[in-house]
Order: C-alpha cells, then structure tokens, then sequence
C-alpha cells in the first residue's frame, strides 16, 4: 500500500530547486520557467489528489508511503524514525492550498529584481518545508519539515524585504525558533515516554489515557504538573507562535510588512495554517486530557485575538499592518472553533484555515499592487483611487468582503460555522465568549470599509491620477484566490465534504479519550 | 389559465425567479460594457420575465386562498432543496445537515410579486435616470444583484438563508449608495463614501445581534428551518407552561436587532437618510421598498419565536421610531430627506404594528406591501423631478412644477393620499388596521395596556404628522410660486420609461390594497387580497372571507401564515375569550377609523393652511418653538451623540489596544530580547575574564614549571652526556643493589 | 685466554672514551672518545660471538658499527667544521643552542 504520490508532490519543487542552482545567475528567465513548472507539477498534483485520487469522507490516512529512515542495530540506540507520510481530509485541502499558492507566488515575484536566482531556490525550498509539515506522520521528520521550513523564510524576508527587514527576520526567525525549542523538548520526551514517534500511534496510546510519564519521571509529575500538562503547554505555545495566538503574535505585523509581497502572501495563506494544523494533528490529540483541562483558556485566547487583533487593525495607519492584523483577528477563529470540541467549530476551524488562506492572500496581493505603484503603505496618503484603477477596486472590494465574512463569500461559512460550533460547546461559558467575539464581526467591517474609504472611494488625490489599472499578471495572482472565495462561500461542501469524515473522527476521539481520561 | 400551485413543476418556476436576475448579473459584470446600451436592456428585459414569473406564482396563491384554503407550500416536502454544507447524504437527523429549501406562503408570494414589480420597474425607471452615468453597466449589473439576494431572502425556507441574503442586500446597498463615491464629477462625493460605509457598519450592528440570536435558537432547537423552529417554539413554550422562557426573550430581542439595524428603527436609523446619498432608484427600491422591509418580513418570520415581552418591546421601538422620524420629517427641505425620514416612520408603523400581534401582524406585513408600492413610486416620482430639476433637490428652490412636470405630479398626488391614509388608496387600508389593533391591544382584556395606549396614541399622532409633512413636500415642490426661476424654467418632464414606471406604481399606490371598485367595499370591511393571504377568517361555516358580511372576521386567525402552528394561543391577545375578542374588534374597527380619519384629515389642512394658502408662515411657526425646533431639525443630535460616544469609544478602544500591542506585548518581546542581549554581554565578560582567566592561568602554570625545568637544560652535550651516563650508573647500581 | 680478558680490555677502553667524551674540550676529542666507546662495543661483540655463539652474528654487527662509525665520523666531521664557520670555535661548551 505504498503510495509515492506524496513524495512527488514534496519532492518536485526541491527538483526544481536543484535545477535552478544549477542555472548560470544571469538567466533569470530560464530560472522562472523552471519555479514556474516545479509550483505547477505539485499543483496538478495536488488537484488529481483531491478531486481523484482521495476517498471523500474516509477519517482514515491515505496514500500513505512508509519506510525506516533512522534506525539502528542497537536497540538502546535505535531511534526508530521512519519517512511517513500520508494525507487526510485536514490536511489535504492544506497541502492543495499550498501548491497553489506557491504557484501563484512565483508570478507574483515577477517584480522582484534582485539575486533572482536565489530567491526561488529558497521559494521551492519553503514548499518543500510546507507541504512536508502537512504530510508528515511521523513527529521526527514533522519537527525536520519545520526547521526546513523556517530557514528560507528568514532569508526571504531578511534579504528581499523592505527597510526594517533585518530586525523583522530575526524576530520571525527567534519567535518561532523558540516554539520549535518547545516543541523539541516535548518530542522528545514523547519518543522516550512513547517509544515512538509516529504520530498515528502516540495518538492511539494517548487515545487509551495510557500517556501519563510515569516512565519519564515518578508518578508521572514534574514539579507538581502533570507530564501531559507540560506537553501540552510546550506543544500549544510552538504552534500557537505560528498561528498566531495572542500574545505571541507580535512578530506577525512586522515580518508581514517587511517581507515582500508574496512572501507576505504565502506567509498569511499558508505559514498561519501550520499552527492551526499542527495543533489539531500534533498537539491536542497527544494530550486530550490536558486540553479538556485547558479548553476554556483556549477559547479566552481565541477570543481576546479576533477582538483584540480587530481593535489593533483598527488602529492602523499602515495599510499592510491593518491586513495583518486582520489575519491575527480571523485567525482566533481557528483556536476558538478547535477549543470547542464540536463537530461544528472543528469543521469551521478547519475550514477557515483554508478561507483565511484564500481571502487574507488575497488581500496581501491587493496590498501588494498599490506598493508596487505608489511606494507607500499609508492609508490616509491615497484617496479615490477607484477613479483610475476601477477594476483594481473591484477585486479589492470582493477580497475585503470576503476577509469580513459576508454571507454568499467563503469567510462567512467558517466564522459563522465556528461561532455555531462555539455556541454549541459543552461547556456553557464558550457562550459568553461567542457573545464577546462578535464584536470582532463589527469592528472586523470597521476597518476594513473605512479602509476603502480611504483608499479608493471620495476625492481623488491628484497624485495618483495616471495609475494603470492592475494588470494581466496581477489579476493572474488574484483570480483562483477570488474564484475560491465565491465559489465556496456558496458550495461549501467542496472543502466540508471532505474534511468531514477526518474532523468528525477527531473529533468524536478527543470526545471519548477526554472521557477514558477523566473516568 | 391553470392556477392550483404544483409543486412538481412550479418550485422550479420559483428557482428560476432569483436565477434569472443572478445569470442576467454574471453576463452584466463581465461583458457589460460591451453590450450594445451597456446592457441595460438585457437585465431591464430579464427583470421583466422574473416580474411575470412572481405576479403569476402571486395569482396562484391569490387564487387558492380565495378558495378558502390555505397557501403554504415548502420544497423540501418535495424533496427539492440546495445541500449547503454537504452534499453527501448524512441522514436528515444530523444537525451539521443544511439543506435550503424554498417557502412559498401567502406572505412570501405577496412579497415577493412586490420585490419583482418595484424592482422591474426601477430596472425601466433607471434606463432613463441614470442615463450618461459613468458607471452605467455597473450600476445596472448591482441593482440586479441586490433583486437577486431580496428575492433569495423573501424564497429562504430556513433563517440562515435569509441571513445570507440579507447581508447579500446589505453589501449591494453599500456599493450603491457609494455609486457616486467613484464620480469625480458628483459634489457630494465625499459624502457619498461616508455614507456607504455608515449604512453597512450600521446594519451590521443589528446583524450581528441576528446572528447571535439565529446562534441561540439554533443551539435550542438545532434547525434553522422556519417550520421546524416554529413547531420547536410551540413545544417548548408548551413544555414551559404556556410560558416563553427567558433565553427565548434575549434570542427574540437579538433577532429584533436585526430588524432594528436593516429596517432603520431607532437608534440605528441613522444610516437611512445619509443613504439618501445614493441614486433615487436606488433609493426607491432598497431603502424604501425592499431591503428596509426585510426586517419587517424577518418579523413576519419569525413571529412565533417571539415572546410577548419581545413584542412589547417591538411596539414601543415601532412607536418611538414612527414619531420620532415624523417630528424631523417636518423639519426637512431635502426632498429625498424628507421621503427617507418618511421611510423610517413607516416602517416604525409596520414594526409597531406586528409588535401588537396578530391582526396587526397582518397589518403590519401588508402596510410593508403598499408602502412598498407607493414609497417606491414616491422616491421615483422625486428623482423624477430632481431629474427635471437638474439635480437640484431642495425644496425651497422648487414651486410650481404642476404645470411643468404633470405626470410626475399625478403620481406624486396619488401616493401622498396613499401615505397619508386618505380612504380609497392603498395605505388606508393597511395603516388603518395598524391603528385598530394598537387599540385592541390597549383595550385587551377589559384593561387599559399601557404599551397599546402608547401606541394607539403615538401612532395616530405619527400618522397626523405623516399626512401633514408629505403635503408640504406637495405644496412645496408642485404648487405656488416657482422660488427659483433658474431651476423652473429648466424643469421638464422626464422621459417616458420614467413616466410610465411612476405611472403603473402610482396605480398600484391607488389599488394595490384593495380593488374597491371591483366589490364596491370602500374601507375595506370585507377584507383585502393581503388578509386572505396570510389570515383566516372564520364565521363559523367555511367560506369566502372576503364574501362575509360586516368586519373583518368572526373569530380571526392567522393561522395560514404559520399552519399548524397554534399561535394564538402562544403569545397574542387573539387568544381572548372570543365574545371579548369581538367586542375589541368592532370597537377598534370603529375607533381606530375614526381616528385614523381624523388625524389624516388634520394633517392635511394644515399643511393647506400653512404651505397652499399661506395663512402663517412656517418660519414664524419654526421661531416659536425655538429650541425644539433646532432640536428636532438637527435630528435630535443622534448622529452627534453616536459620534461622540459609541465611535469615539470604538476610536479610542483602537488607539488604546494598538498602544498596548506595540509598547506593551511587543515590548515585552523586544524586552525579552534586550534582557537576552544583556545577558549576553553578561556571559561575554565571564567568558572573557573568569572562563579564559582559567586556560590563560592553566598556561601560566605551564610556563612556570618549563622555566624551572630549563635551568637543567644547558645545551650542552657533554653535559648531557654525562647525566645520561650518570643516570645509567645509577640504573646499573639499582639493577645490581636490589 | 679467556672471555674476560676481552671484556676486561673493552670495559677499560669504553671508559676511556666516556673520559674523553666528557672531559675533553675540543670537539675532535669527542668524536674519538666516540669512536673508542663504538670500539669498545665492538670488542665485545666480537668476542662474545667468538666465545657464546657458532654464528657470525656478532661479527656482522661489528662490521655494521664500523661502517656507521665510518659515516658518523664523517658527517660529524662537516657538522664540525660548519659550526666553526658558525660560532669560530669547536668547544662545544660555547656551542649551547639547543638550550634555546
């Protein structure tokens, strides 16, 4: 039962990587072609997976591909790390958004002018990491994937970015190098409590409530937590960097407003989702029972982001801030649908990752367009630009109301299904979060209508008279993403029909582990 | 012509309805401007097919329930639905199940022949009012989508639908009232842009309060289909002892909020009259006969779930809004000012209306239906004339344009004495019913009800204030002198596709409730097409409600709207004892057009004695009412007390969480790598001195003992030759000794 | 005559040249002292072999001394005479470099 699928779609990009440091540096032309068949071969892939090759509905892994990687003759030493990979309906629709992204992301760099050569060795690079974390069922090569994929987001951002771009790189790279820390140390302890590190299987033993480090330490205590508890908080802070949950999402504004566009692109579309993602594949379900203790604490800290984060965005003067914010406000969505435990917020959850994929890429692009024209992010330095650029208007408008969740757009199917998951949470106080959060929905239209107030609607400044409309290239980046925004808001089930069987399994195996747990 | 509604066929009919509108959008949006006419004619021509469609469904329902019988028909009973979130079979019982389906009663085939006609109409009227506009295809291509989401809303059999469309409605009429924000040529293009934004936060308030209340009865009752809340609302209220239990109130007032915001109730009326910023079509079609009367229809809706508490409140929100929208409407010059403060007083009249229950339910929805009709026809017949007056839209500057523009005026006349509840034209015949049952509900169980004494009173008060204004706009605009000659001589009458819009919706004004010539039934005693649509009458052996002599029913039930349902038994004063319930329904009959009559007929003359004869002049009148005066004018300082409190604070708020984000949390990251680097430098001095202070002392100790050991090493070789052969006698010696 | 008559004659001849290598100041006179204690060793090898073995070992290995001494004498010799061009003096008490 082998499949090799999995291993072309990671592999090919870093063919394409190969091949491009192969290429003599002046040949920038030669170099695009070659990003651009290595980001659409996954992507065809990809789409053949979906829509082919995967069995809508089934919880189970699928198109596995196992063998040992790191073993050893000597038991004591044997580390037993294999190369598993495999996908489900969680991960899936992640793994198909990444290939297209990253496709879109090469035209997107068009613009870029300066050692090209590198720059989309380490892009091919960075799909390698990706599209690797989301594959991998093995917790040695997840945490290999991960490290992977953090090196060339530094150097995208700390040599293509803009002004400030030093300091924002070693603030991505330190913030989340701290999680990876974390994540290492419980891994670790994992692998010696567990004798594993295969995902599926500490996931069965925790399932059992047999996951209790009492080999590691007497009665299963260190300093009076519990050794769930411990990997519970050292996971959920690696990957709540990555969301980012507050307060770990400082490094978010500035890394996005430093990097250039389609890293800023890949990094709300994709680099977000991983934490969402390995929260519901890697953390929860290894300790259920600490995240039983701990759900309402998530839920708070979902919460505090979508208001908090829409409150910060509000406040912004910096356009490229202002989206970025947005993404750490529509992100709270994912922590507060998961803490739930319903089938409803688990679906949303899951299903926001992906919209927010699609909506806040899209946004970054419309950022994008008008920094390429006028130089400048400052919001109250445009005005009218709908006058010279109307269709440019019109995508931004759609991808505006998309981010804040108007029925008919995707965004609005996530958030409403996970505040209705919310809602329907055993626990009574999620309802008084829900009441809370949506005062995110509010603000959420605040800044983003007045934004296009500012922008595009009312005098025209006369600066900005002779802007050329968006171009070919530019609504090339933007069509699948805006496409995807109508297209689901309205057939939903394209994405729920297959995540369902995955997410209903997940959930109702927390449901039960949380009660072999608590007895 | 066949008129018994078949499911098999006509659902589809009814699917085709939105459909038709939605393909008409899709082709407007990318190929418009490349249409012959900008396309214009492709969507006018598609609106018109549509209009057919639901005036035709609309007789079919007319027709069953002039048969006596019910109209209520769901797809979903024959299995012919829209899976939203799965389309893989889950079994009907799984709550993540979604499936949209389409309700088709005697309210949604009322509302929805209204949606079709006002929004054909406004399609013709548009053809020639926005004719040379920049952004003519565009314009077209969002007054199509916008029909597209009303008439989705009016066909949703479930509530999250009607969310849906309802916030569909809410973006379309952002990016129209914004259609001149993008028009380098408007003067009012920065109001514009303000304007949009205002009308879509503002309603999004109130639409999040649904949300969150679709949220509460949907954790309660799992569902969101209409039929299956009302029958779960049924069951639980029975379950609770007759009783709605509490979270039903909050869930009821929350939905409620949604009315307030969509239907401009105070306080979030506010954004009505800036939307008056956006075309007059526009105007006449969402802000005065569609989209504004959704929250009514959502009332409609969802009247079961409601407790009586929820309706008191509803009335009193009714009430306070259609007086305090009449008082500033008073007040206003604009000629689009005054219709919108007349839109939110209306719909103050249909909101307090359904709040004093069942017949004034009925009331209610069916004052949304003629108003409809003849607030769309007013709105056209002023953009008419601001059409004719080449933008010009104060009133102090028009006069005289009788002559000028006729046909406008006839329309214009027509519907004022519609809205004004003169008898014989359509508003008579629903704002009647409004007033009667404020004062049945204020009689109600043989006590004086402080909430209907509130409402009969504020009600009439309104309603006299209603005709007074709107005559004003008559006498101001079309009669005495013409106040600016630049602007008169320039008037003309506008062109026919315009004419004949005003013309056919002025008709509807006149006999959209009731055809009184047909059975010569003047104040509507016998019932109207509305009532048999959505209320039964019963005199006790099964026949023709409208056949039955004297007032309206013997025992009045509006169980057609929710059938099997046993509303009145649920939360309205209908459930009297019937002898009591007659008694309060002659005595309202009575009282109700007794005062109705009186007021509208008040209001009128004075209007004639101040604004046609000229017997005082109104500035004097304005002058002695001083402070009220500017108060009022100044549309009691609403929008000035939001500004300064509710989007001062949001402002604040923002300012604060962005201060704390960038000193506080990030400081505390940036502290934290500050403490880092200190520590750094820290352990570089250790490093330095105390960690190579110990190598550096270990090769001191090193070089101390090389220094001593080479006081042996005098380079000589015979010196070391003797020590080599001194130390082998030496060895020798030991070898020998031991 | 017996063994120790050889050893005895080799015994005093190597302290003779130990003297030498010692004592004496100039560095020809080390060589030879050299040279005596390689002579010394040879007597010795010579004889025992003479007396102990019924090889030609010992004989073989006198051989081999005497070419090494051959050549040691003279390599020392140009050692010798590029010192003086050094230092202008054989005494190898002046000569200490190695100390260095």
């Amino acid at each position: 039962m082998d499949h090799t699928l999995l291993n072309w779609i990671i592999f090919i990009p870093m063919m394409g990587m190969a091949a491009i440091l192969l290429c003599p540096k002046r040949s920038v032309g030669l170099i695009k072609v070659i990003s651009l068949v290595a980001t659409f071969i996954p992507l065809v892939l990809a789409t053949w997976l979906y829509f082919v090759g995967f069995e809508v509905g089934s919880p189970a892994y699928q198109f596995q591909f196992m063998r040992p990687w790191i073993y050893s003759s000597s038991e004591a030493m044997n580390m037993k790390v294999n190369y598993h990979v495999g996908v489900d309906g969680i991960s899936l629709p992640l793994v198909w958004l990444t290939t297209l992204l990253l496709f879109i992301g090469v035209p997107a760099s068009f613009g870029i002018k300066k050692g090209e050569k590198a720059y989309y060795a380490l892009l091919l690079l960075l799909e390698v990491g990706i599209i690797g974390v989301f594959v991998s069922l093995d917790y040695f090569l997840f945490y290999v994937f991960w490290e992977i994929m953090l090196l060339p987001m530094y150097f995208l951002i700390g040599i293509w970015g803009g002004p400030r771009r030093e300091y924002a790189a070693i603030k991505f790279f330190l913030y989340t190098l701290a999680g990876s820390v974390l994540m290492l140390v419980a891994v670790i302890a994992l692998r010696l409590e567990t004798g594993t590190f295969s995902i599926p299987a500490m996931t069965e033993i925790a399932m059992r409530g047999d996951l209790l480090g009492t080999k590691l330490f007497a009665g299963g205590m260190l300093l009076g937590m519990k050794f769930t508890t411990w990997v519970f908080w050292f996971l959920f802070v690696a990957f709540a960097i990555k969301i980012p949950v507050f307060p770990f999402h400082t490094w978010l504004p500035d890394a996005h407003v430093q990097a250039p566009t389609p890293i800023s692109v890949i990094l709300a579309g994709i680099l977000l989702k991983l934490g969402g993602y390995g929260l519901m594949r890697a953390c929860f379900p290894i300790v259920p029972g600490a995240f039983d203790d701990f759900a309402f604490t998530l839920g708070v800290l979902g919460v505090i982001s979508i208001v908090y984060g829409a409150y910060v965005a509000l406040g912004q003067t910096d356009f490229k801030r202002m989206v970025a914010y947005s993404s750490v406000s529509h992100m709270g969505y994912v922590l507060l649908g998961v803490a739930a435990l319903t089938e409803w917020g688990a679906n949303g959850a899951a299903l926001q990752m992906f919209n927010h994929g699609t909506s806040s890429a899209a946004m970054f692009l419309v950022v994008g367009v008008i920094y390429d024209r006028a130089h400048h992010r400052d919001l109250n330095g445009f005005g009218g630009l709908s006058q010279p650029m109307p269709v440019y208007w019109g995508l931004t408008t759609l991808a505006f109301f998309a981010a804040l969740g108007l029925p008919g757009l995707a965004g609005f199917v996530s958030e409403a299904v996970t505040l209705i998951g919310a809602y329907n949470a055993g626990d009574p106080r999620f309802r008084v979060l829900v009441l809370i959060s949506v005062i995110g929905i509010v603000i959420t239209a605040a800044f983003l209508l007045w934004a296009i107030q500012r922008v595009f609607l009312g005098t025209l400044n006369e600066k900005y008279k002779d802007y050329p409309d968006i171009n070919a290239r530019e609504i090339f980046c933007q069509a699948p993403l805006l496409f995807l925004c109508v297209a689901l808001g309205i057939l939903p089930f394209y994405l729920l029909d297959w995540m369902e069987g995955s997410v209903e399994h997940w959930v109702s195996s927390m449901s039960q582990a949380i009660q072999i747990i608590n007895g | 012509m066949d008129l018994t509604f078949n499911p098999e066929t006509d659902f589809k009919w009814l699917l085709a309805v939105p459909l038709i509108p939605l393909c008409g959008y899709v082709i407007q949006i990318f190929f418009g401007r490349f249409l012959p006419r900008k396309g214009d004619w492709l969507l006018t021509t598609g609106m018109a097919v549509t209009m057919a469609i639901t005036v035709w469904m609309a007789f079919k329902a007319i027709a069953a329930t002039q048969g006596g019988e019910g109209f209520f028909h769901e797809s979903l009973d024959s299995d012919f639905g829209f899976r939203w979130l799965y389309a893989t079979e889950k079994g009907a019982t799984d709550p993540l199940n979604v499936t949209a389906g389409i309700l088709y009663d005697g309210l949604g085939a009322a509302m929805l022949a209204v949606v079709g006609i006002v929004s054909f109409f406004v399609h013709l009227f548009s053809t020639g009012y926005m004719h040379g506009d920049r952004r003519y295809h565009i314009f077209f291509a969002n007054i199509s989508l916008f029909t597209v989401a009303m008439l989705g809303l009016v066909l949703s059999d479930n509530i999250l639908f009607l969310f849906v469309f309802w916030e569909i409605m809410g973006l379309m009429s952002y990016l129209l009232i914004g259609h001149f924000s993008h028009d380098p040529n408007s003067h009012r293009i920065k109001q514009a842009a303000a304007a949009c934004k205002k009308a879509f936060l503002t309603t999004r308030v109130g639409d999040t309060c649904l949300l969150v209340g679709i949220m509460i009865f949907y954790y309660h009752f799992q569902t969101f289909r209409f039929t299956e809340l009302w029958e779960a609302a049924q069951t639980t209220v029975a379950a609770n002892g007759g009783e709605y239990p509490a979270w039903m109130t909050a869930a009821g007032l929350l939905v409620f909020g949604g009315t307030v915001g969509k239907s401009a109730q105070f306080p979030l009326h506010i954004w009505l009259p800036d939307a008056m910023e956006g075309p007059t079509p526009v105007s006449a079609m969402i802000h005065a006969a569609t989209m504004v009367a959704a929250g009514v229809f959502l009332l409609g809706r969802t009247y079961p779930l409601m407790s009586p508490t929820v309706l008191n409140v509803v009335t009193c929100f009714g009430t306070v809004t259609a007086l305090f929208a009449a008082t500033i409407g008073m007040t206003v010059f604009d000629i689009k000012g005054v219709l919108a403060y007349s839109t939110i007083s209306q719909l103050g009249f249909m909101v307090a209306g359904i709040g004093t229950g069942g017949l004034g339910l009925i009331a209610g929805l069916f004052h949304m239906v003629t108003h409809a009709f003849f607030k769309s026809c007013l709105f056209l017949s002023a953009g008419s004339v601001i059409h004719g007056c080449h933008h010009e839209q104060d009133m102090r500057k028009m006069g005289g344009l009788r002559k000028k523009m006729p046909l406008t005026f006839l329309a214009m006349l027509i519907c004022t004495l519609a809205i004004a509840g003169v008898p014989l034209f359509a508003g008579f015949y629903s704002k009647d019913k409004i007033i009667q049952s404020a004062f049945m509900k204020m009689t109600h169980g043989g006590l004086l009800d402080g909430v209907g004494l509130f409402a009969y009173a504020g009600l009439l008060i309104a309603a006299a204030m209603t005709a007074f204004y709107m005559f004003r706009l008559i006498f101001m605009t079309f009669f005495g002198e013409a106040r600016d000659h630049h602007v008169h001589d320039h008037a003309h009458e506008s062109p026919a596709p315009m004419v004949v819009s005003l013309l056919v919706l002025a008709t509807l004004g006149m006999f959209g409730g009731k055809m009184w010539l047909r059975d010569f039934d003047l104040m509507g005693a016998k019932g109207t097409w509305f009532e048999g649509l959505t209320s039964e009458i019963d005199d006790g052996h099964h026949g023709h409600g409208s056949e039955h002599e004297g007032s309206v029913g013997e025992a009045f039930s509006i169980d057609r709207m929710y059938p099997g349902i046993a509303i009145t038994e649920m939360n309205t004063y209908v459930g009297d004892s019937a002898e009591h319930f007659q008694e309060s329904l002659h005595a309202g009959h009575t009282w109700a057009m007794r005062g109705s009559l009186a007021v509208a007929l008040g209001g009128i003359l004075l209007a004639v004695f101040i604004y046609l004869l000229k017997k005082a002049d109104p500035a004097k009148i304005a002058a002695a009412f001083g402070e009220m005066y500017t108060t009022v004018a100044n549309k009691y300082y609403v929008d000035e007390f939001v500004n300064a409190t509710v989007i001062k604070l949001q402002m604040v708020l923002a300012r604060t969480f962005k201060w704390i984000d960038e000193n506080i949390v990030d400081g505390v990251v940036n502290g934290t790598g500050k403490i880092n680097r200190a520590f750094g430098f820290m352990w570089a001095w250790f490093d330095s001195t105390v960690v190579d202070g110990v190598v550096n002392g270990v090769g001191a100790v090193t070089n101390m003992t090389g220094s001593l050991v080479r006081l042996f090493q005098t380079g000589r070789i015979q010196q070391y030759a003797s020590l080599a052969f001194g130390g082998l006698l030496l060895l020798f010696a030991w070898l020998f000794l031991a | 005559m017996g063994l120790e008559a050889y050893v005895v004659v080799a015994t005093i001849l190597f302290g003779l040249g130990i003297a030498c290598l010692i004592t004496r100041r100039n560095v020809i006179y080390v060589l030879m002292g050299i040279e005596m204690i390689l002579n010394s060793a040879n007597i010795n090898f010579v004889a025992f072999n003479r007396f102990n073995g019924d090889g030609m070992d010992g004989r073989m290995f006198a051989i081999f001394v005497i070419i090494l001494a051959a050549a040691e004498a003279a390599v020392a010799l140009g050692i010798v005479l590029n010192v003086f061009q050094l230092f202008g003096t054989v005494k190898p008490s002046d000569v200490d470099l190695l100390r260095e």
